[in-house]
């Protein structure tokens, strides 16, 4: 990838968001639902419900709202939450951690079983142990996280209480960080304590997120090395003498790597999207789970907010992937 | 208190060893259920986040759900006991003068805020002139506005009445009826207070993650009796299905709100035990004033085909009390002799009447939603069943609750919508009455002939005179079948052995009313 595909990715990316926010806020007030409705108590007259509907300023036209909150997004404030009565970016600032956490946890656990399936299936293969394995990645892929959490939450939760199945840590820890990345954090001064206790609630989440994911990197990775595996120069180096697991080791992983890192890598947007119902099923505190409640309580601005982060979200990480995969291939460093 | 976790070995192991462990299940489990009361801290697994800690303004401040929370942290100007019933919290005394033109309230003396600050007459009256402006963003504004211009003699406060409203004590132990710290706020403002809340309640907050957990810490200048419990953890889990699982797996000593089979199978275990009190919230239909239920044999054909008993006893495992009114048990305008019988054959007859039979049925389409409440949506579709027989052909259309809050505002409900209604003041004001009178954003049914007869009972100072109206509405209704009341709703709660929970029939879990047994 070239400097100028760099720029020229980083230079739609305003239009992108732009798009992302004219359709959420478009879409928010076409669907059914309106907070106000939620919140009139009984007894409510029509002059209060006026009231509040021009208090929460959705008594404006859908323009008139929309250019109000793109300017305000424009220099950095994007509202105020209805249902948290708190500023939304200051609550995003609060919780996006937790949620970059968690998935960097579940994509560092799902390269670790992804790659480790892939070499023994590519090991096996030719043998009855590699359909165990495609076997293995199978049943890994057709369950989705969400199932999978309820499925580690119930054998480790309940048939064999080992593990705490929700929140990001004990409750009666007492959390003394500066920033809201408490393992990271934690990691790198040396407490080891909170982190061992932060990482105690995340391996379930962690790991239902990482567990579809782990399946789809396994079968990239493995056909790509089946792939590598059978082209002229690991036949040549079979023919001069390496040893199977060395030529893979050394010759065929770092060529198959490339496909399953950009095949893969676009994949990771949908363990972010996994986040939505594994961090409400462990009632983890990430942005997953508040975007549950904002939605239920029509919350407009919170759910804005929350949309334009996953998007950022998604384009960066879309974007690193790109540029990773052109480090990794001197085809396209070298243009 | 500063618990540092501990790196044990044990815990290594136990973080290690998880898969290893699969036959050691069944003796793992006997730990999971061990009793927490010795622990000094109760962690209640909790069914709802807590949004905002101010509980007098916003979306959050209506939501009845969340009150446990708040009546925790804060105190409502007047108590409510168990069954209802009203009695002294902050104010030790509350009344009308004889003409109803202005009310007298007295704080209670000694009661002290978390800080340590003593709660003053200006903190009460502060906190009701703050609820009754408009700007405030106060939701039932409507009614802390019916009385203002406070004036101060001491402890005592009066204030002059500006429009009769008969519930203004009831609401007083209700939804945004709390006392907040007048100093407090106005140095910290609305945000600093929603950082570091403080309130005059038995618990203060000592740490809150938001979608996670609250932990309280007991209230050493508590006015009232000392709560049990040192420190009480909420733990914010949604999902019904995790909240077992937490029970379950021992992680917290009391939940609520889950499906009743799994109360049934979790009240069997050892080490768990459960209980279920009818709580103040009621399943109904309501009826919208539109083609077909303009007629009256429609309306009462759908009511008299309904095998309330069945649908409690077969859906919901008996957890619910069929009712004929918009009245619940224990409600002040409660009347047992008004009754809708189950009566298939006078449905046929009704219908008939208007030409309807099983061949050539009435339609019409019955909105739900599907999951929000305990079965409503298998309920409807059994209900549906029923009516089909004597010659209602209703289609089901779901929903979403918030599709639902926005059509009724609209009063754009199909004719036919099934809802529940809670009503923990116990008001027929705020059960018929906002149900059903025709200018609330809430009712379904418009009708002037509910309009006429629910309109004088607003202002009735006559309290008994009031009730006995409410009644004579509620027969009305019922004759006419304006709605579909349903039964009212009973609150599974499960808890470990070892505690002892007076459940609130306002269906509030309230951690200082938990002790160990």
């Amino acid at each position: 990838m070239r400097w100028g595909e760099i720029i020229r990715r980083l230079v739609l990316v305003p239009p992108t968001l732009f798009g992302v926010a004219v359709i959420v806020f478009v879409l928010l007030r076409v669907v059914p639902g309106d907070p106000i409705a939620m919140m009139i108590p009984p007894g409510a007259s029509e002059a209060d419900i006026v009231r509040l509907r021009a208090l929460y300023g959705l008594d404006q036209p859908i323009f008139h709202q929309f250019t109000i909150w793109l300017g305000q997004v424009a220099s950095g404030d994007f509202g105020r939450s209805i249902s948290i009565r708190q500023g939304v970016l200051d609550l995003l600032l609060t919780r996006l951690p937790a949620t970059i956490e968690l998935s960097l946890l579940a994509a560092l656990i799902a390269v670790v079983i992804g790659v480790l399936a892939a070499l023994a299936g590519i090991l096996a293969r030719g043998r009855r142990a590699e359909w165990a394995v495609d076997g293995g990645i199978g049943v890994l892929l057709a369950i989705p996280d969400f199932l999978w959490a309820l499925i580690l939450l119930l054998l480790f939760g309940v048939l064999i209480p080992l593990l705490p199945i929700s929140g990001r840590i004990d409750p009666q820890v007492e959390i003394d960080l500066r920033s809201n990345f408490y393992l990271i954090e934690s990691l790198l001064t040396g407490r080891f304590d909170t982190a061992f206790a932060l990482l105690h609630h995340m391996i379930l989440p962690a790991l239902a997120l990482a567990l579809p994911f782990a399946a789809i990197i396994a079968r990239l990775l493995k056909a790509s090395l089946a792939e590598a595996e059978d082209q002229d120069y690991a036949q040549i180096a079979r023919a001069r003498g390496y040893s199977r697991p060395a030529i893979l080791l050394h010759e065929v992983f770092p060529n198959a790597l490339i496909p399953t890192v950009a095949l893969g890598g676009v994949q990771v947007t949908l363990l972010l999207g996994g986040t939505v119902l594994v961090e409400r099923i462990f009632s983890y505190e990430g942005i997953g789970n508040m975007a549950i409640d904002a939605v239920i309580n029509r919350d407009f601005p919170l759910i804005q907010g929350l949309v334009l982060t996953f998007a950022v979200m998604f384009i960066a990480l879309n974007l690193a992937v790109d540029l990773i995969v052109a480090l990794l291939d001197p085809r396209l460093r070298h243009g | 208190m500063n618990m540092m976790y501990s790196l044990s070995r044990r815990s290594v192991l136990q973080l290690a060893g998880g898969a290893a462990a699969l036959p050691l299940a069944p003796g793992l489990l006997g730990d999971g259920v061990a009793h927490a009361a010795a622990s000094g801290t109760l962690t209640i697994a909790y069914n709802v986040n807590l949004p905002s800690f101010d509980p007098t303004v916003g979306l959050s401040a209506v939501n009845p759900t969340i009150q446990s929370i708040y009546q925790s942290v804060f105190d409502p100007y007047i108590g409510q006991a168990a069954d209802l019933s009203f009695k002294p919290g902050l104010l030790t005394k509350w009344g009308w003068n004889e003409d109803r033109s202005k009310i007298t309230l007295e704080l209670r003396k000694g009661a002290t805020w978390h800080d340590g600050s003593p709660v003053t007459p200006e903190d009460v009256v502060w906190s009701l002139e703050r609820a009754a402006d408009p700007k405030s963003g106060n939701p039932i504004q409507f009614v802390w506005s019916k009385v203002g211009n406070y004036k101060i003699d001491g402890n005592t406060i009066t204030g002059d009445v500006k429009e009769f409203e008969p519930t203004f004590f009831k609401w007083m132990a209700f939804l945004t009826a709390y006392v907040l710290p007048k100093a407090y706020y106005e140095k910290v403002g609305a945000e600093g207070f929603e950082k570091a809340p403080i309130g005059s309640g038995p618990y203060k907050v000592d740490a809150f993650e938001r979608n996670a957990f609250l932990r309280l810490k007991a209230h050493p200048g508590y006015w009232g009796p000392k709560p049990a419990f040192e420190t009480v953890v909420f733990k914010f889990i949604t999902d019904s299905t995790s909240r077992v699982a937490e029970m379950e797996s021992g992680g917290s000593d009391l939940t609520f709100e889950i499906p009743y089979e799994e109360f049934d199978r979790l009240k069997n275990k050892p080490g768990l035990v459960g209980q279920t009190k009818p709580v103040s919230d009621i399943a109904m239909i309501f009826l919208t004033d539109i083609d077909p239920m303009l007629d009256r044999n429609v309306r009462l054909a759908a009511n008299h085909a309904i095998d309330k008993k069945a649908i409690v006893d077969k859906l919901l495992k008996g957890y619910g009390v069929p009712i004929s009114t918009l009245e619940a048990p224990g409600y002040a305008a409660f009347d047992p002799s008004i009754k809708v019988s189950y009566d298939p054959e006078l449905a046929k007859s009704l219908l008939a009447k208007s030409g309807y039979t099983p061949d050539k049925p009435v339609k019409f389409t019955i909105q739900t939603t599907r999951g929000f409440k305990p079965k409503d949506y298998e309920m409807i579709q059994a209900i549906v069943g029923m009516w089909r027989k004597v010659g209602i052909d209703a289609t089901i259309e779901v929903y979403e609750i918030a599709k639902h809050f926005e059509l009724r505002a609209r009063h754009a409900l199909a004719p036919a919508a099934f809802y529940n209604w809670g009503d923990a003041i116990g008001d027929p004001s705020c059960s018929t009455g906002f149900a059903m009178f025709g200018p609330s954003p809430h009712s379904a049914w418009k009708g002037k002939d509910l309009i006429e007869r629910i309109g004088p009972l607003w202002g009735e100072k006559d309290e008994a005179k009031r009730i006995a109206g409410w009644k004579a509405v509620d027969k009305y209704i019922a004759e006419e079948g304006e709605v579909i009341p349903l039964f009212q709703y009973v609150q599974p709660i499960i808890h470990k052995k070892g505690l002892k929970v007076v459940a609130q029939a306002s269906g509030m879990i309230l951690p200082q009313f938990i002790t160990p047994a």
